[in-house]
């Protein structure tokens, strides 16, 4: 066509763009992940990814199902809240097999004081200690049952 | 490695998240809007005496444009991941849409401008060179050698077309950065609805200024004239939009000062200790007031030739250390302080290193070196094109 | 809590069922988990917080944190008399392991342990510029570290300080309400930890959930709220100088 001779060019030009758009939408459809959009502008699989991630901590109620004699002592004392893992670490692994894992013995000189060395900060009914005048560095079952380690509840002296 | 830390900060905002190569960007990518609004003011705002910087001035912004996206990718955790913005753009995202704006600027805008400016020189090219060059050029052309007065007329036109449609996307280019900046509503430095406006006038004085500098750097170089007429009108431009851009960045100032939020006292304290040289003296005194202050003598004042050149260089040098000085601030300055407001980090930038200032010292060397190619390839000179032309003709 | 023994054999299969299924890690979700059924918050009671830094290391060894990044952490606040505007706040090593001992300092002092807020308003997830970070359907925001490109970009946009880059995988990383076990019906490690139950997990679409109860019935705060956030992290007793 005549009339289009001179604008030739143009037409070319824009064949380039259309033929790049196209090779874009094509790579597009390819690459986008299957589950991607399912459940919003995210890939839905990733839901599923997280939550099959490994647990660490068992959680109270299974170490409770079998340490019932511990549990009987620890939920009438001032312990009954603190959940086992909280001192004894993680350890659904020794849930999943006891024998194989065996939780850590703990040293309740260094243990007891994360929570009970006073500090201004800590709420002011909290039982709180100046560890060195309390007890000069001594062990904390040395005196205390560190499942119910009030002393007027049977701990023993 | 030990980050000192003032006061109290969240533990996780006491390392950097955004280095050097972040304010290289906003930089880079200012020139190229700067740049190309000069080229428009001859293009649809018909002021003749800029012609000679004209086609200086869109190479610019193309060697700029090109290297942009170079110190994102290298900051990047993923940056084979990079593809996913253009596959799933999360359109909430002021980053993801600012992927299809720039591409739109690069594609849409600037390689067609220069493309059909280009044209005619391209097509007489392909025909008089020889062996590689000669592929390049050919390739050029989309397979059209059609340089009828008719078939250029439609190139000025559409050319023209482009630069309109392109004015309002070199402001879409920079304004974006500024709101990716200023849509931030969890920092105070950053979040402003003047960050787009201040950023879009910071980049068009570092983008007038730069094609100020070449255009009289390669002038010196190539052993030309310099068109006083065409360096005065740059320069009278440069000083108008550096009026706007220090009245905007004032505004803001005196804006916080008077407001006093809950920001305040963190972010004054900030710029009078942590930010000191880089924004009091290098960004307001050596960068913004020095250069207005030189220009203002020049437009003032009626002076000799070769003196009102020396300002020229000298304010230009001065404005391209005080805008790279802005976007400093900006980038590094929001993140020196914590977003609990009683407390201070440290940027340690390391030198030889991924996000270093090695690297980002190359990559500002970069955009010049393909400047170079791109002079080489398209020469932006008037009379070197008609030489070629008249060559190529009289070779027929 | 008594245990009768008929109580007792009734739990440990159930508890080995439960188990076995906790450990089968299969990549669905837990089959009675319905994500439309919940909405997850958290409550924090600052008036019990004891700055033991128990839900610091727990979660540092339940999502395997690096060190020197922090998905939660407690901050120790010290307000003389009566100046919101200054209070002293340190929190050595996201006060992991707890805090030196300080006996007079007058004033008010007292623990504010952080977290994601869990945003139903999220600026991070707004401003991530490929969907790799999201608001999940029940309330958890998440981060799919197979698509993050790592730009950061989320980790400036939330107010909070919560996120960072794990310089292992060099995504963006945060708490994720530690959701591979809240869909399995188990706590969170930092809840399941706390000595004082100072944080407990809330599912606020669970009418009979009590923290639920508790949000509807006593004072509470968010963050920052003039940013609007819709942050689901709840503090009681939060005092006006906490940032």
């Amino acid at each position: 066509m005549k009339r289009f001779k001179d604008s030739e060019h143009l037409f070319r030009l824009a064949a380039v763009f259309v033929v790049g758009i196209t090779l874009f939408l094509i790579l597009r459809g390819l690459l986008v992940p299957h589950s991607f959009g399912q459940y919003g502008h995210y890939r839905g699989k990733a839901i599923t990814e997280i939550a099959a991630l490994p647990i660490a901590y068992a959680g109270h109620q299974v170490c409770e199902g079998c340490h019932t004699d511990v549990q009987d002592v620890k939920s009438k004392g001032v312990h009954k809240g603190v959940a086992c893992e909280s001192c004894h670490g993680p350890l659904a692994k020794h849930a999943e097999d006891p024998a194989s894992v065996q939780p850590e013995k703990l040293d309740t000189a260094k243990l007891c004081v994360r929570c009970h060395e006073a500090n201004v900060a800590k709420p002011k009914n909290f039982p709180q200690v100046a560890s060195e005048d309390h007890s000069g560095g001594a062990a904390c079952n040395s005196c205390h049952k560190p499942h119910s380690p009030a002393m007027n509840a049977g701990g023993s002296q | 490695m030990q980050i000192p830390v003032e006061g109290f900060m969240y533990p996780n905002e006491v390392e950097l998240q955004w280095s050097v190569l972040i304010v290289l960007y906003p930089f880079l990518t200012g020139l190229v809007a700067g740049a190309f609004i000069l080229a428009s003011l001859e293009r649809v705002f018909r002021v003749e005496e800029v012609k000679p910087t004209y086609r200086l001035a869109l190479l610019t912004a193309l060697a700029f444009l090109m290297i942009a996206p170079l110190p994102l990718q290298l900051h990047l955790g993923h940056p084979e991941r990079s593809f996913e913005m253009y596959l799933t753009p999360h359109t909430s995202s002021a980053m993801a849409m600012f992927g299809f704006v720039y591409l739109w600027y690069l594609l849409a805008v600037l390689v067609l401008e220069i493309w059909l400016d280009y044209r005619r020189d391209i097509v007489v090219m392909s025909q008089s060179t020889t062996g590689w060059k000669r592929l390049i050029y050919r390739a050029l052309t989309l397979g059209s050698s059609n340089i009828s007065e008719r078939a250029l007329e439609i190139d000025e036109r559409a050319g023209w077309l482009i630069t309109v449609i392109g004015i309002p996307s070199a402001f879409l280019l920079h304004g974006y950065v500024g709101f990716i900046f200023g849509s931030v509503k969890a920092n105070p430095w950053w979040s402003s609805p003047l960050m787009p406006v201040v950023f879009l006038f910071s980049a068009m004085v570092s983008g007038i200024a730069i094609v100020m500098l070449l255009y009289m750097f390669l002038c010196w170089v190539r052993d030309e004239e310099i068109d006083m007429r065409c360096v005065d009108t740059v320069a009278k431009y440069l000083f108008y939009t550096f009026i706007v851009d220090f009245s905007l960045e004032m505004l803001d100032l005196i804006h916080r000062i008077y407001e006093a939020d809950e920001s305040f006292r963190s972010l004054d304290f900030m710029v009078h200790s942590r930010l000191y040289f880089s924004h009091i003296l290098l960004q307001i005194l050596l960068g913004t007031l020095a250069p207005i202050g030189l220009l203002a003598l020049t437009q003032v004042l009626k002076l000799p030739e070769g003196q009102r050149k020396h300002i020229y260089a000298l304010a230009g040098c001065l404005t391209m250390v005080g805008i790279f000085a802005m976007r400093w601030n900006v980038v590094i300055g929001g993140q020196l302080f914590s977003k609990s407001f009683l407390g201070y980090t440290t940027y340690k930038m390391g030198f030889v290193a991924r996000e270093g200032l090695l690297t980002a010292i190359i990559l500002t060397i970069l955009p010049f070196v393909i400047l170079a190619v791109l002079i080489k390839f398209l020469p932006p000179w008037p009379e070197k094109s008609t030489a070629a032309i008249s060559a190529a003709a009289s070779a027929d | 809590m008594k245990m009768t023994r008929r109580q007792l054999l009734v739990l440990l299969p159930a508890a080995a069922v439960a188990w076995e299924h906790v450990l089968a890690g299969t990549p669905e979700a837990s089959p009675n988990y319905d994500m439309t059924e919940h909405w997850w918050g958290m409550l924090i009671d600052i008036t019990k917080c004891i700055g033991c830094g128990s839900c610091v290391r727990a979660c540092q060894l339940e999502n395997h944190v690096p060190d020197d990044y922090f998905r939660t952490w407690v901050e120790r606040y010290h307000v003389t008399d009566w100046e919101m505007e200054y209070p002293k706040v340190d929190s050595p090593g996201g006060g992991k392991n707890g805090f030196r001992p300080a006996r007079e300092e007058g004033g008010k002092n007292f623990f504010v342990p952080k977290l994601c807020n869990h945003c139903a308003d999220s600026p991070c997830t707004q401003v991530c510029p490929v969907g790799a970070t999201f608001v999940s359907p029940d309330g958890v925001v998440l981060v799919d570290q197979k698509y993050c490109l790592g730009c950061r970009y989320c980790v400036q946009a939330c107010p909070y300080g919560c996120r960072f880059i794990n310089p292992n995988t060099k995504t963006a990383n945060k708490c994720t309400l530690c959701y591979h076990r809240i869909t399995k019906g188990l706590t969170t490690a930092c809840c399941e930890v706390c000595p004082t139950a100072t944080r407990q997990l809330a599912d606020l679409k669970n009418p009979k959930d009590p923290i639920h109860e508790f949000l509807k019935t006593h004072s509470v705060q968010v963050l920052k709220p003039h940013l609007a956030t819709g942050s689901k992290c709840f503090y009681y007793g939060l005092d006006g100088a906490v940032r």
